[in-house]
């Protein structure tokens, strides 16, 4: 069962990012659970996890969100490449936190993205995820923790 | 000292910038962000491979370093770079944000270690203590 701290570890690692990177903070909103792969945005970036505990986290954003995020951080490209190359960003200070919060016990990923398509990473049958919007001026992305 | 330097006809001497790193926004912000006059951005890389080659190209003496890359790592590249330069200068910018990661960082060679996600003031803060 995931424990409430790891999630937290998550979760600020990607609250985090919206704060420095754009200078204005993201909000939560509630968590759920749900069964099943999990609807995805546009671009996600995949964390794979092994060790202590086994799965997937993803950071889900729509391209609409990822562009208003580029031009906060002054980019003046919004290409395909450059909209991967941002959640992949995002996904590696997921990734960097949980490294440090986690240690050794949890064997993390270097992050690889997906566009416009569902995760293509196997979910064992009645697998759960908990899902966390993560709320950035008039749009929502998603933090998906699937994990045993 | 290795900042802003006159040589002996009183010339400014520039200070040259190897920026490294995958990801182009971090490499477009990290140029784009940098507010020191003295500092020259001398090539930009992907890999630690693209760095070896720039950096025998440009001879920089200062490399803004991402640990996290295809084909040669940050930290390989760091060692790499030290023996070929021991004078070079090194700050690694890394979401990495483990102590370990930061102290292996340090033992192959680098001065300085800054996380990421990073304000412009907190890169410029961490460019400026390289410098100094």
């Amino acid at each position: 069962m995931l424990r409430e701290e790891e999630l937290k570890t998550f979760v600020e690692g990607t609250t985090n990012y919206f704060e420095v990177a754009a200078q204005q903070p993201a909000t939560i909103g509630s968590p759920y659970l749900m069964e099943g792969a999990p609807a995805v945005h546009d671009y996600t970036g995949v964390i794979s996890i092994s060790g202590k505990r086994e799965g997937v986290v993803y950071f889900t954003a729509p391209r609409a969100m990822l562009t208003v995020l580029l031009m906060k951080m002054q980019e003046n490209d919004f290409s395909h490449e450059t909209m991967r190359d941002l959640v992949g960003e995002v996904a590696n200070t997921i990734s960097g936190n949980a490294r440090r919060d986690f240690g050794r016990d949890f064997v993390i990923s270097v992050p690889s993205v997906l566009a416009g398509e569902k995760p293509a990473v196997s979910q064992k049958p009645g697998q759960r995820s908990f899902i966390i919007p993560i709320n950035w001026r008039s749009h929502s992305a998603k933090l998906i923790v699937s994990l045993t | 000292m290795i900042g802003s330097q006159k040589n002996g006809s009183g010339v400014r001497r520039s200070l040259r910038l190897l920026i490294v790193d995958d990801s182009n926004i971090m490499r477009r912000r990290i140029e784009r962000s940098q507010q020191f006059e003295e500092l020259e951005v001398v090539g930009t890389a992907a890999n630690g491979i693209e760095a070896l080659e720039i950096f025998h190209k440009t001879d920089p003496d200062m490399v803004t370093m991402d640990l996290t890359m295809p084909q040669m790592d940050g930290i390989e590249c760091i060692s790499k770079l030290v023996q070929l330069k021991p004078a070079v200068r090194i700050l690694v910018i890394s979401a990495l944000a483990d102590k370990a990661t930061a102290v292996e960082a340090m033992e192959r060679g680098a001065n300085g270690f800054l996380n990421k996600p990073f304000t412009d003031r907190q890169l410029n803060e961490a460019i400026a203590e390289l410098m100094s």
